[in-house]
């Protein structure tokens, strides 16, 4: 196979006696190489889909009411007769949206491509501690995007006319619409809104389906980095993309279970008339006799997931980011030990923070003071990192490649949303802005920016490293300076009109007319402005599309370390092979910083090269 | 059709104009010996350039947007406990924002100002203790002063209401807001979901609402012996479905008339009284200038939130479980047309929890009026109280129209 190529002839030994077919090589292939592109491609189709989602909901809400062909096109006659889009459909959209931009493209994508591309390779492992399990965290993510897709064709309880047999799904329109949050009593009643029926149903499906995926995965990628490090790979000479992961893995461990008994108990709500979030209600006309149950339970397990779940999406990023400033910047990393530090402090004060969501739930005061205690406490660890990434910059050789643009618009955007984080983490000043435009900014800024920048970061800078090719740097450069600019020019104007006080998830802002024309004015306007630089940047995720797979087939061919690197994956040879190295695997002598060391003739020293004579280590 | 057409037309065209761009571009830089990975130093120069440039982009928008809404845009408070939350926000702004302007400044400077020039070899510095203490601490001290600000001002807005404050419920259903005032004796009567009925949209309890929900839901439309009959009807085919539902139907109705029962035997009727003067109000919610108002609030069917922006006050509203605020109003509607030079504004109560699809519009005008005109205001509504709407005819006989049925299941 492919490795035959290469000039290397002492293979590992298990690489001889198979020839592999198409199906084991690309489809249920259990190479971690393979298995990480996977990941990479389902996301972008997600990402993609959820891109094209927010345009869609952006057109109604810079111009409510106006017939629009492109809605009509996408949407059909059913979810926008004449060109106007359905209220309950703008709902679903937004949660689809959201939830397949979390989840998907941030959690599934971010985590499982880079943790299963770097893992193995940055450690100096043949593959992850388990290939089959790897292979089966990708399958049970890939059914789970499939189905969260196709709820969104969800009509009359059924998919494409093609009914589902069973009890649990023979109403209901459209995809879930109570957000991505997915709070019930609005999830749980088919009755309240039209895509609590089986579109709800299918968003819960999908949902035990990807935390399983992930819970398998994350489980590999712990027991990979505990057990696989090469010789000489100590834990404080691990890159620290690895340290994010590794953290990144053990707060999916321990929080996605809690989110999935929150899913078990809301489907048991759905379809065994359990109570364990419904208590005294009526729909309509309609009176329930569930007691003792209650919204708010749901609340406590959701967020003690969500919260460390915005971890989960941007550790990674912040790993990876780390490693393309120092690579790019020619220069260690300032303060190694403290992002360790850093890492782990955000990693656990995480798992103590979720009820800043849930501020104005009702909660005794005193609990709320004990939130906000813990909350702003996570500010600390993330100001080191940035002073320390603002550092590591200051008297560097910076090389401009487009994963290094985005590493450091990363930053900045890491900076501009956490500032505002100090804002809804003070519960008396959430009380004013809680669930309206502001927070829409806030989470835009760290996740939607930050930890997408991250990804775009890892895109560019390891895609020779997956498809042993080059990337296109001008069109990168185009890419990063219209998305940088087409999304500030999105999330910024959003504080504005969240401070203003425009609730989040509202179809048409024009009701502001009724009773303060002033706001009114304000938010119509930002509106308009902020749907134009989202289709600017759309429009630019163009560029980028086709940078990638073009690429893919006629990008140059890369060389072994392109960017002059020192970890172990640009010491495996370009062509992909199983065990990543022919021969024995590379030992390690140093930490992964050595850019710029005084008396080193290169300016990279890659972590396997022995310490010199009278060398320290660092 | 066609523009559907003409739209797929463009994308096909777009992406081989620009395959061929590419490859054009890529024959080029092969005479040039360029290879990609190589960043030139043109390019490189260019980058730290426009970091430089964004930033002063960034900057200019955001003094911009500040300047041309007057600092935040969100016009004055109108409570007095919007003024604490106020102050304590624009204090928190001005931190964040020269945080924000000090922090981008040195990433995009350093950015520009330390791009590789040839020759040049960055300088190795792994770490310095003194420095990272620095950042750990100076931080650490300026949250600490947040979090003891926050935590006054949070407990100063959620405290207890004083005695003399004003009792109001707000009551909240997929798409609209009820306000009940409490009276004369400034005390809500008790409630109960189970008690709602068309003429009691609220479920208020006294012995008569009791008995005639039992009434209803044994005899009403669709109630228990209805539903009975067309199950025990021979003369009619029941498809499975049907039946299923009906008796599931009937199992909750037969549950809700047991607890009823027990309602009943508890209830206490010394305590009717309270509920019969609370006063029901849609639409628009009168309130009196510089008077404390405590609001509780409860959902009929999903979570809501009561969100009154020009008062700074939110919270949510939960089925089967009441949640409180307070504020005082310290600013009439009259006064803040004045300062806004807005005429026809308002203020209002919003609805800002995902309820289902008219969530945006779930909203209820508010008013605030001076002393004088809000009690001129409340004595025409003391004739309109619960007593007088639920049995408006003089004979003291609770009115259960036909319609009022609390259920209609079957369809
Ligand atoms: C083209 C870029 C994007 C645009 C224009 C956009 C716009 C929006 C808007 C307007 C909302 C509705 C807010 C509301 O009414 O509550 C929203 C919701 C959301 N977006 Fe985005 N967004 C974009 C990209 C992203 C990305 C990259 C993420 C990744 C984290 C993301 C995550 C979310 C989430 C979690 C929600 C909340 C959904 C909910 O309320 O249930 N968005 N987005
Ligand atoms: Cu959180
Ligand atoms: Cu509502």
């Amino acid at each position: 196979m492919a490795s035959a190529a290469h000039d290397v002839n002492s293979h590992d030994q298990h690489e001889h006696h198979h020839e592999e077919s198409f199906v084991s090589k690309y489809i249920f292939s259990q190479d971690h190489k393979m298995i990480g592109k996977q990941f990479l491609i389902t996301a972008v189709f997600m990402g993609v889909v959820a891109m094209l989602l927010s345009i869609l909901f952006r057109i109604q809400l810079a111009w409510p009411g106006e017939s629009s062909d492109f809605l009509n096109f996408f949407l059909g006659d059913q979810w926008a007769p004449e060109g106007v889009l359905k209220e309950d459909m703008y709902l679903g959209l937004v949660t689809i949206h959201g939830t397949i931009m979390v989840f998907f493209l941030l959690t599934g994508g971010l985590s499982g491509t880079f943790s299963n591309i770097l893992i193995p390779l940055q450690l100096g492992a043949r593959d992850m501690a388990s290939g089959f399990l790897n292979m089966l965290s990708f399958w049970f993510f890939f059914l789970s995007s499939l189905l969260m897709f196709l709820s969104l064709f969800v009509m009359n309880g059924s998919i494409f006319g093609i009914d589902i047999p069973g009890d649990w799904g023979t109403i209901g329109n459209g995809p879930a619409m109570a957000g991505w949050t997915v709070y019930p009593p609005l999830s749980a009643l088919p009755q309240a809104v039209s895509g609590s029926g089986f579109g709800m149903t299918l968003w819960l499906i999908s949902m035990t389906i990807f935390i399983a995926g992930s819970l398998i995965g994350s489980l590999n990628y712990i027991v990979t980095v505990i057990n696989l490090r090469t010789a000489g790979m100590t834990m404080t000479r691990m890159p620290l993309t690895i340290w994010a992961f590794f953290v990144t893995a053990i707060l999916g461990v321990l929080s996605f279970p809690v989110l999935l008994s929150a899913a078990l108990l809301l489907m048991m709500d759905r379809m065994a008339g359990t109570s364990f979030y419904l208590s005294d209600i009526m729909v309509g006309s309609e009176m329930l006799s569930n007691h003792g149950g209650s919204p708010i339970l749901f609340q406590h397990l959701f967020w003690f997931l969500g919260h460390p779940e915005v971890y989960i999406v941007l550790l990674p990023a912040l790993g990876l980011s780390s490693e393309i400033i120092a690579t790019n910047a020619r220069k260690p990393i300032f303060g190694y030990k403290a992002m360790i530090g850093s890492i782990l402090a955000i990693g656990f004060l995480s798992f103590i923070v979720w009820g800043h969501h849930m501020f104005i739930t009702g909660m005794n005061p005193f609990l709320g003071s004990v939130f906000v205690f813990t909350t702003l406490l996570i500010a600390i660890p993330s100001a080191v990192k940035v002073f320390n990434y603002i550092t590591t910059l200051w008297k560097g050789a910076i090389v401009y490649t487009p994963a290094m643009l985005f590493a450091i618009a990363l930053v900045s955007t890491f900076i501009t949303g956490g500032v505002t984080g100090i804002i809804l983490a003070d519960s008396a000043l959430d009380i004013a802005v809680h669930d309206t435009y502001f927070v829409v900014a806030h989470f835009h800024i760290v996740m939607g920016m930050s930890a997408v920048f991250g990804m775009f970061a890892g895109v560019y800078h390891w895609f020779p490293k997956m498809y042993r090719r080059m990337m296109n740097t001008r069109m990168g450069y185009a890419h990063f300076w219209i998305t940088l600019i087409g999304a500030y020019g999105v999330f910024f104007p959003m504080h504005f009109v969240g401070i203003a006080g425009a609730p989040r998830r509202y179809y048409d802002y024009s009701v502001y007319g009724e009773f303060d024309t002033d706001s009114y004015n304000m938010i119509m306007d930002l509106n308009v402005i902020i749907t134009v630089f989202a289709i600017i940047a759309a429009i630019g995720q163009v560029i980028f599309l086709f940078n990638f797979f073009y690429s893919i087939y006629r990008g140059p061919v890369a060389p072994q370390n392109p960017w002059k690197s020192n970890t172990l994956e640009w010491t495996a040879p370009v062509e992909h092979m199983h065990g990543n190295w022919p021969g024995a695997l590379p030992v390690v002598y140093r930490w992964p910083y050595d850019y710029s060391k005084p008396g080193a003739a290169d300016d990279f020293i890659p972590q396997n090269v022995p310490l010199a004579e009278g060398e320290i280590e660092h | 059709m066609e523009s559907k057409l003409i739209i797929i037309l463009i994308i096909v065209i777009g992406a081989i104009a620009i395959s061929q761009l590419v490859r054009v571009y890529e024959l080029t830089a092969k005479l040039r010996k360029h290879e990609e990975h190589e960043i030139p130093v043109r390019d490189n120069y260019l980058n730290a350039m426009l970091m430089l440039v964004f930033m002063v982009i960034q900057f200019g928008g955001l003094i911009y947007l500040m300047i041309k809404y007057g600092w935040t845009g969100r016009g004055p408070a109108a409570s007095v406990q919007g003024e604490y939350t106020d102050w304590l926000l624009d204090l928190n702004l001005i931190l964040i924002t020269a945080i924000f302007f000090l922090t981008n400044f040195l990433l995009f400077y350093f950015s520009f100002k330390y791009v590789k020039r040839p020759g040049v070899k960055a300088y190795y510095y792994p770490h310095n203790n003194k420095l990272e203490i620095l950042w750990t601490v100076v931080p650490a001290a300026v949250l600490a002063v947040i979090i003891i600000l926050g935590l006054q001002t949070w407990n100063e807005v959620t405290g207890a209401s004083p005695k003399e404050a004003i009792n109001i419920e707000l009551y909240s259903k997929q798409f609209d807001w009820t306000a009940r005032y409490s009276g004369t004796d400034n005390m809500l009567g008790k409630t109960d979901y189970k008690l709602i009925l068309g003429n009691n949209e609220l479920g208020l309890m006294t012995e008569a609402t009791i008995d005639s929900s039992i009434h209803a839901m044994r005899h009403g439309a669709g109630g228990i012996l209805d539903i009975q009959k067309i199950l025990n009807n021979r003369d009619t085919v029941l498809t499975d479905s049907l039946v299923n539902v009906l008796r599931k139907d009937l199992g909750t109705k037969e549950r809700l008339l047991r607890l009823l029962n027990q309602m009943k035997a508890t209830h206490n009727p010394a305590l009717d009284k309270q509920v019969y003067d609370d006063i029901i109000q849609r639409d628009t919610l009168y309130l009196c200038v510089n008077k404390p108002y405590e609001f509780s609030f409860r959902s009929k069917d999903v979570i809501h939130s009561a969100y009154f922006p020009h008062f700074r006050a939110q919270m949510n509203t939960v089925p089967g479980y009441g949640t409180r605020l307070k504020f005082t109003p310290n600013m009439t509607t009259a006064e803040m047309r004045k300062i806004k030079n807005l005429p026809a504004f308002h203020y209002v109560l919003m609805c800002n929890k995902i309820c289902g699809g008219a969530h945006y519009k779930m909203k209820m005008m508010v008013v605030v009026l001076e002393e004088e005109e809000y009690n001129a205001w409340m004595k025409g509504k003391e004739s309109k109280n619960f007593k007088a709407t639920y049995f408006p005819a003089p004979s003291a006989q609770a009115v259960i129209p036909a319609e009022s049925t609390a259920i209609s299941a079957m369809n």
